[in-house]
């Protein structure tokens, strides 16, 4: 099921085939079937996807943050720097966790601590994993507030998360996340709740301090214009599977698979309004009733037998390149 | 009433929420102003949409329209009457005719009420809209619609999807057939597929109901696709009104300016040679906000003259005998066309 | 290139039809991350459930919830036909047995004047289920009232019953007792019950006027005022039926303290008075003499602290159903 593509290097993060499922009362939701991503240092990977399709549990489960019960890993493998986290123990994946794995989350103000100044936070991040003095790490997270472009850091460093804006929280987070200079970064939604003026400016310091620390980035997100700004590649994810995976500027100019094509039509366009926008029918799957064969044909004008009785593999669709679609070369072709 | 006049006709309008301090005495210490001195004109069949970012007061706008919230000051004529002064049955009456399509799919709907009932709930509160007998019938013809299976009359909203749960809120705001909806982030809420469904159907609708739209949202993008004329508000009051095309593709507004090409478009190829206006600080707040003009802080056109003089909402002088697109209303005293949206 | 060979599955209902109406639940376990913390326990399905069917389906399915109301269904049984299990008469004295152990025909043994102490067990629950449900239906009725319309208006008159309220929480609950049925000569139980009303309504108010703001901040309130509905119709049919449950469950669970309370206003002599059989005045008159007669005492305490127990487990259990907190 893995692409086999060979990487030119050993990439930073390699998640193979893995598989999340939640237990509820009311049946098993499976999350995530058998997913495959990898990340090298100083890339931008998009993992982009609509609600439901798994994009966050992944990122979860990397991170080993998945609330279980009712969660659980049922499957696969997540490599960073070629040692499988899923066989570490807790104190060790705690370890990883903060120090060479950091994460972003959607909404800043709900993920910081409303009680500690963000001072304290920052400086707890040091405190906690390198020993700093309480000098040292107040005057530590100052320098990261002034990096991350917080004005008047210093007179600020004593202030509470709800005394700044939505964009100097997410800074605060960027902060955080960037303390220790992780080796990756998941960024989960991170400009979702800002407006776009903002959303701009915190997009363009993510980018910066990438390129800065040489640090890998998975930018989770359903925005398509977003991941045009920014990505390198992008692993495109329906109802718990990757059913794309591209170099950004070949995805956008010829996409591999109709439900990626479907989602590039139906964004409605800043240029003047022609027509109706091209919708994808219907509603994606449920997660306790996944369709037989393809996931997506339910939905797919290109459905055809094949498809409502085998899932597609990843297709290898080009270099660096797959679908898992089994009409990708038409869909190629159709889009060129 | 002419074909051309306008059906809504908003002057001045003004909302200042009250900040007041003390347990039994309340004093009052200020007041955040949402809305400070709007105008704007809706035509018959027309979409009106209106773009800004949080805090601009553009929701504020909406509540004001559909009778929500009252209006500190200023007028919200509707065929010629002062709706803001009506009360009692002749508001119920004025309010038959302007709706409103909430943002949140999951919040705008009684959890405790089946689909019927809530589609129903109009005729209901308004029962001279339909006759008792025939509300079952009319409300399952609202849900064919909207592209909802009639049959699915007796369910809970729970069981619905967003995207489906947004065409019943849809499906309640047209049961009284109304001439205005007011939609306040339609589908902020909603997935990139099923959003374009619902632009669809509500383009579809206004087309087969002879319905005016006021469209308000922060997708610049989505109110392109919806809107005939765009009024772009900042703190408060509009900054630059105009056509689809005067505002997206002739911007003559900082403010606009930099709006628009903080947008991230779905492009990679763009990257390159896009210009990013990356605006510096951010939004001051509404209860003290700067004098002149209120974008000054972060503009950097900003002059002493902005400090002092509040630019009217006109045709700037400087742009007065062009005879372009540019030619529109813009509340800059440095105004200037800029092209900021990449052809795609 | 490899062949797809993926294994053949099942096929047929592969249509959009049957995924359509499960969606919620894709949707709801996305919107849970989207909040922050991941997935809920319970994603809702396509099967038609309100909050109510749901805390049935819980209800039933939780031992304490099943064993405390079988006691309190119990309890109620004899509360109402006390004959059913006790044939004797309560009040009838017979000197000669007083403080005397078991006999036979006589389990529980005699009190201090010679009655069955097993009859008056058994007639004594009638006062305290009276207390306690009156108590609670008085309170739950005009503190959701208050609370609500409180809730709902808001402006003077939420200050005005909230100052109230603050006033009626700072009584002590026993002094406030003794000093007010002291002065009350009536023997039956209404003068209790209006006490604990009296004390009661401001804890269920607080709570009734607080999910009625919370409630009331709902768009869907939002859409009904933008059609023109009537303040009744908001109250009735959008902000009460999304309000209720939190004051159910706190009045579940006030049910089982107010039972405690008349018990100890009894014992302390300002609650009810005899000839009113119960079990605070019985445990009252038997205090002295826990050491030669202990059973005198023990069975009407015994008797109380399990109607009480039934009742604040049946609250738990109540609130863990109904509270969408812990769903």
């Amino acid at each position: 099921m893995t692409e086999g593509g060979v990487p030119p290097a050993q990439p930073l993060l390699d998640v193979r085939d893995l598989r999340v499922e939640f237990r509820t009362r009311d049946g098993v939701a499976k999350a995530v079937n058998g997913v495959s991503y990898t990340v090298a240092a100083g890339q931008t990977l998009a993992v982009l996807g609509e609600s439901g399709s798994g994009k966050s549990v992944t990122a979860q489960a990397v991170m080993g943050i998945l609330d279980s019960p009712p969660g659980f890993v049922t499957g696969g493998q997540i490599l960073f720097r070629g040692r499988d986290l899923l066989t570490l123990g807790r104190e060790e994946r705690r370890r990883i966790r903060g120090a060479q794995l950091a994460m972003i989350f959607q909404d800043a103000l709900s993920a910081l601590n409303p009680v500690l100044s963000v001072g304290t936070q920052l400086g707890e991040m040091f405190r906690v994993h390198t020993g700093a003095s309480r000098k040292d790490a107040r005057a530590r997270a100052v320098a990261l507030m002034e990096r991350v472009g917080i004005p008047a850091a210093r007179q600020r460093v004593g202030d509470y998360p709800h005394q700044f804006s939505g964009g100097m929280r997410q800074r605060i987070m960027i902060a955080m996340a960037l303390a220790l200079e992780p080796a990756l970064i998941i960024a989960d939604e991170p400009t979702t709740a800002l407006d776009v003026t903002v959303q701009a400016q915190v997009m363009d310091l993510l980018a910066e301090l990438r390129r800065e620390y040489r640090m890998g980035l998975i930018l989770i997100t359903h925005d398509l214009g977003v991941v045009a700004d920014v990505a390198d590649t992008i692993a495109v994810m329906y109802a718990g599977r990757v059913v794309e995976t591209a170099p950004v500027h070949q995805l956008y100019k010829a996409p591999a698979h109709p439900y990626t094509r479907g989602l590039l039509e139906s964004v409605p366009r800043l240029g003047p309004k022609d027509r109706p926008l091209y919708a994808i029918k219907g509603l994606p799957p449920s997660l306790t009733a996944i369709p037989p064969g393809c996931t997506f044909h339910p939905r797919c004008p290109l459905a055809r037998d094949l498809c409502r009785t085998d899932r597609p593999p990843l297709y290898e669709a080009g270099p660096e390149r797959t679908s898992a679609c089994h009409f990708w070369k038409e869909t190629l072709d159709g889009a060129r | 009433m002419a074909p051309d006049d306008p059906l809504l006709d908003v002057r001045d309008l003004v909302k200042h929420f009250p900040l007041t301090r003390g347990v039994l005495v309340r004093k009052q210490v200020g007041a955040v102003k949402a809305v400070d001195g709007i105008s704007f004109a809706l035509r018959p069949g027309e979409t009106l949409g209106i773009v800004g970012e949080s805090g601009c007061g553009k929701s504020t706008v909406a509540r004001m329209l559909v009778g929500l919230e009252r209006p500190t000051s200023g007028r919200i004529g509707y065929r010629g009457q002062d709706i803001t002064r009506l009360s009692g049955r002749a508001l119920k009456a004025v309010r038959r005719n302007i709706q409103m399509v909430f943002q949140d799919p999951y919040t705008s709907l009684n959890p405790r009420m089946t689909v019927g009932d809530i589609v129903g709930e109009p005729f209901a509160i308004h029962p001279e809209a339909a006759p008792k007998g025939d509300r079952r019938r009319r409300v399952q013809e609202l849900l064919e619609v909207v592209g909802l299976n009639p049959e699915f009359i007796n369910r809970y909203p729970h069981q619905f999807s967003g995207g489906q749960r947004q065409r019943i809120g849809i499906a309640r705001g047209l049961a009284l057939r109304p001439e205005i909806i007011v939609a306040d982030e339609p589908v902020s809420a909603l997935d990139v597929s099923v959003q374009a469904q619902v632009v669809n159907l509500l383009a579809r609708l206004q087309g087969e109901f002879g319905l005016s739209y006021v469209f308000i949202a922060h997708d610049l993008s989505v109110v392109r696709h919806l809107s005939d004329r765009v009024a772009v508000m900042y703190l408060g009051k509009i900054v630059e009104t105009g056509t689809g095309e005067q505002i997206y593709d002739h911007p003559t507004h900082p403010y606009t300016q930099a709006l628009l090409s903080a947008v991230p478009v779905p492009d990679p190829e763009a990257r390159a040679h896009r210009e990013r206006i990356l605006l510096s600080g951010d939004v001051p707040s509404p209860a003290d906000p700067p004098s002149g003009c209120r974008f000054r802080t972060r503009c950097w056109k900003a002059r002493e003259l902005c400090a002092r003089v509040e630019p009217p909402l006109a045709v700037p002088d400087v742009l007065r005998d062009a005879t372009g697109p540019a030619r529109h209303a813009s509340a800059c005293h440095f105004a200037e066309e800029r092209r900021v949206v990449p052809n795609t | 290139m490899p062949e797809p060979h993926v294994p053949k599955e099942a096929i047929g209902h592969g249509d959009g039809g049957t995924a359509a109406l499960a969606i919620g639940e894709a949707e709801s376990l996305e919107r849970a991350h989207a909040a922050g913390p991941p997935p809920p326990g319970g994603a809702p399905t396509g099967r038609p459930r309100s909050l109510w069917s749901d805390a049935w389906h819980d209800l039933r399915r939780n031992p304490v919830f099943v064993l405390s109301a079988l006691v309190i269904v119990f309890l109620v049984v004899i509360a109402l036909w006390p004959q059913l299990i006790a044939t004797g008469n309560p009040y009838r004295a017979d000197l000669a047995k007083a403080q005397q152990g078991a006999a036979p025909g006589h389990p529980f043994g005699y009190d201090l004047q010679g009655r069955d102490v097993y009859t008056r067990v058994v007639y004594g629950a009638r006062a305290s289920i009276t207390v306690g449900t009156c108590a609670t239906a008085g309170a739950a009725l005009l503190g959701s009232l208050l609370g609500g319309l409180a809730g709902f208006f808001g402006g003077w008159w939420d200050a005005l019953l909230s100052r109230l309220a603050d006033i009626f929480f700072g009584i002590p609950v026993l002094l406030g007792g003794l000093v007010f049925l002291s002065v009350v000569t009536s023997t039956t139980v209404w003068p209790v019950v209006g006490f604990i009303v009296l004390l009661g309504w401001p804890q269920v108010a607080r709570i009734a006027r607080g999910s009625v703001v919370t409630a009331k901040q709902n768009d869907y309130v939002q859409a009904a005022r933008a059609l023109g509905a009537g303040n009744g119709r908001m109250l009735l049919r959008h902000i009460a039926p999304n309000a209720v449950a939190p004051v159910i469950v706190v009045a579940t669970i006030a049910l089982g303290t107010y039972i405690a309370l008349e018990a100890t206003l009894s014992y302390l002599g300002a609650g009810l008075k005899p000839p009113t059989v119960s079990w605070g005045i019985d445990i009252s008159a038997a205090s002295t003499h826990i050491r030669n007669a202990p059973h005198m005492l023990l069975w009407p305490a015994g008797a109380l602290s399990l109607t009480v127990l039934a009742f604040i487990m049946l609250g738990d259990a109540v609130r863990d159903a109904l509270d969408p907190k812990l769903r």
